[in-house]
């Protein structure tokens, strides 16, 4: 019967490969162009990081010559960890409550745009600003706090950091899926300052209290931050760095979890 | 260009099929947000070729209705169908472009990067130059999305709607908020799709609007269809007269004379809004031989559309009780 009532057109051609290709590519090229422009993400993403690092690692670092080099590398790793996080929470938690709230991911919704291009867009423009952020503080490491490392562990450093972004992309996610454009910033902040210190990225963990060294095994940062330390050959009782892959593999499904919960949620009201 | 098309007629269409052919349906359509009822059992026929209006106050549940058509939200009970299938399928999406009432788009893209983008989404799109010219935007084509004038955003967002070549297209309140001119502007620009052979469906809660480029138009109150005909016929049963007149006859007297829509006393005459004057003045006035001031108007066209919205639910209230 329904054949009957529709014209016969012919049915809208497939995207050649090609064509899905550069699809994938302006969506990430256009992710890109729109976070650098907006100066608060540009800012508080890279600029504190480096902010902080040259705060802790450097200048706090550079009364004891002795251990100079060490606090600078030590601080790499766990600076490098919160900048990555920021990147995380922000470019996909942030955008996505924002993009969501106001009507705009439904407009693409009414596209014919594939959803896999949407975030795979922001996960793009967040591993790009990773890279970033961890080249500035390697170079910021080795010009002023002394810090020593072969290209290959430097290399490992900025890969672990820059695949260890994806559990917080999925932690944005879910956030993103959760939060009203208007408190996500303060939601993201609430959640990413507290979690950042209590796993050890400000001040090592074992300065911390017995209290916050347990708590910190539950949290994602402390698992990064001892992989990013181990790479880096700063931790002095090393637990199987496998044990702490896992931890990220399940908080990663566990977020992407609410996140599709919040999804399926979400298609009731706001249908994003 | 875009301004001489305002000036140009309306482009002929084709002569009505004897059945037309339906590019979209719904069956029986439901939705309710918690209490709240936005659809309730509707029907729709959108037909090759047509630009459909569906004219409703705030809250009809237009944009509800255009959302279940885009796949964006779920029936809760009852069908929808656009080019006979499912909205949900990729291969519908594809034919389909949407401007929709949006909170806020990224304001540091530029307009050329936001159509670049939205015209790789699709399969065959138009060339951007021509997506620029349809949509009037070539001149700014360069700025800010966050930098534009409100009218200018619309036509931005429409020019989204148009960059894939689409063979149907849903305008959820294209105008609203625009000052008159940038109205004229977009309805320019409507009209040119028009000309292009696109089927349109149009969400409006301006009678004028859907007049101005409608060939049919559905009007939606509280999730039900209300009424439906042409542009003309909607206005003949939504344009009423209004009468202003002093009389001897109490104002429950007055409204009782057959034809009377409403009545209310304005200082010391009544004034009564009335579809048909004739019959209503010659009973007056074979009712009180005092009737005095008498004075026909055309009753506004805004409130003559409520009123077509009211009498309805007023007649179904009494048709079910």
């Amino acid at each position: 019967m329904a054949a009957t009532t529709f014209p016969a057109v012919a049915v809208a051609a497939r995207r050649p490969f090609s064509r899905t290709l550069a699809l994938y590519a302006k969506e990430t090229k256009y992710e890109l162009l729109k976070n650098t422009r907006i100066p608060v993400y540009a800012i508080s993403t890279v600029a504190f990081p480096v902010m902080f690092y040259v705060l802790f690692g450097i200048v706090l670092g550079s009364g004891n010559p002795a251990n100079r080099n060490e606090n600078a590398t030590y601080m790499l790793a766990t600076m490098g960890c919160f900048g990555v996080i920021a990147v995380a929470l922000f470019g996909f938690g942030v955008s996505l409550a924002m993009e969501r709230g106001q009507g705009w991911l439904q407009v693409k919704r009414a596209s014919p745009m594939p959803v896999s291009a949407y975030f795979l867009g922001k996960l793009c423009s967040a591993v790009a600003f990773s890279t970033v952020i961890m080249l500035l503080l390697l170079a910021i490491g080795f010009a002023f706090g002394s810090v020593r490392m072969p290209i290959a562990t430097a290399a490992k450093l900025v890969g672990i950091l820059v695949a260890g972004s994806i559990p917080f992309c999925a932690m944005g996610m879910a956030i993103g899926y959760f939060a009203k454009p208007n408190s996500a910033p303060g939601l993201v902040n609430l959640i990413y300052l507290p979690m950042s210190f209590c796993s050890g990225l400000w001040i090592p963990l074992f300065m911390l209290p017995h209290g916050l060294q347990v708590l910190a095994k539950v949290l994602p940062p402390y698992h990064l931050s001892q992989l990013a330390l181990n790479a880096v050959g700063m931790v002095n009782n090393p637990t199987p760095a496998w044990g702490h892959v896992e931890a990220l593999i399940a908080f990663t499904l566990l977020f992407l979890g609410l996140a599709a919960w919040g999804y399926w949620r979400d298609e009731g009201k706001t249908y994003g | 260009m875009s301004t001489a098309l305002a000036e140009m007629p309306r482009p002929p269409r084709r002569a009505p099929a004897p059945r037309p052919a339906s590019v979209a349906t719904t069956c029986n359509l439901n939705k309710s947000y918690g209490a709240i009822v936005a659809l309730r059992n509707l029907n729709l026929d959108v037909h090759t070729g047509e630009l459909l209006a569906l004219l409703g106050p705030n809250g009809a549940g237009k944009t509800t209705l255009v959302r279940m058509l885009l796949g964006l939200a779920r029936p809760d009970a009852g069908s929808v169908s656009v080019f006979g299938a499912d909205p949900h399928q990729g291969h519908v999406q594809p034919r389909l472009g949407a401007m929709l009432q949006v909170g806020r788009v990224p304001e540091t893209l530029r307009v050329r990067e936001h159509i670049d983008l939205f015209s790789s989404y699709y399969p065959a799109p138009l060339p951007l130059r021509e997506t620029f010219q349809i949509a009037g935007i070539e001149d700014i084509k360069n700025r800010p999305f966050g930098e534009l004038s409100g009218g200018q955003k619309q036509r931005v967002l429409f020019g989204i709607a148009i960059c894939g070549n689409p063979d149907l297209l849903f305008l959820d309140e294209p105008t609203v908020g625009l000052d008159v001119e940038a109205r004229r502007l977009m309805w320019s620009q409507i009209r040119t799709l028009i000309a292009r052979g696109k089927t349109v469906l149009l969400t409006t809660h301006y009678l004028n609007e859907a007049d101005a480029l409608a060939d049919r138009i559905l009007v939606l109150d509280k999730g039900s269809i209300v009424a439906e005909g042409t542009p003309a016929e909607i206005k003949a049963r939504a344009m009423g007269k209004q009468i202003r007149c002093t009389s001897r006859l109490s104002l429950e007297e007055v409204r009782q004379i057959p034809g009377v829509l409403s009545a209310k006393a304005d200082r010391d005459a009544f004034e009564l809004q009335v579809n048909s004057a004739e019959p209503v003045v010659r009973e007056l006035l074979q009712r009180d031989s005092w009737l005095g001031d008498l004075e026909v108007t055309n009753a506004g066209l805004e409130e003559a559309f409520l009123a077509l919205t009211q009498n309805n639910n007023a007649d179904a209230a009494n048709g079910r009780n």
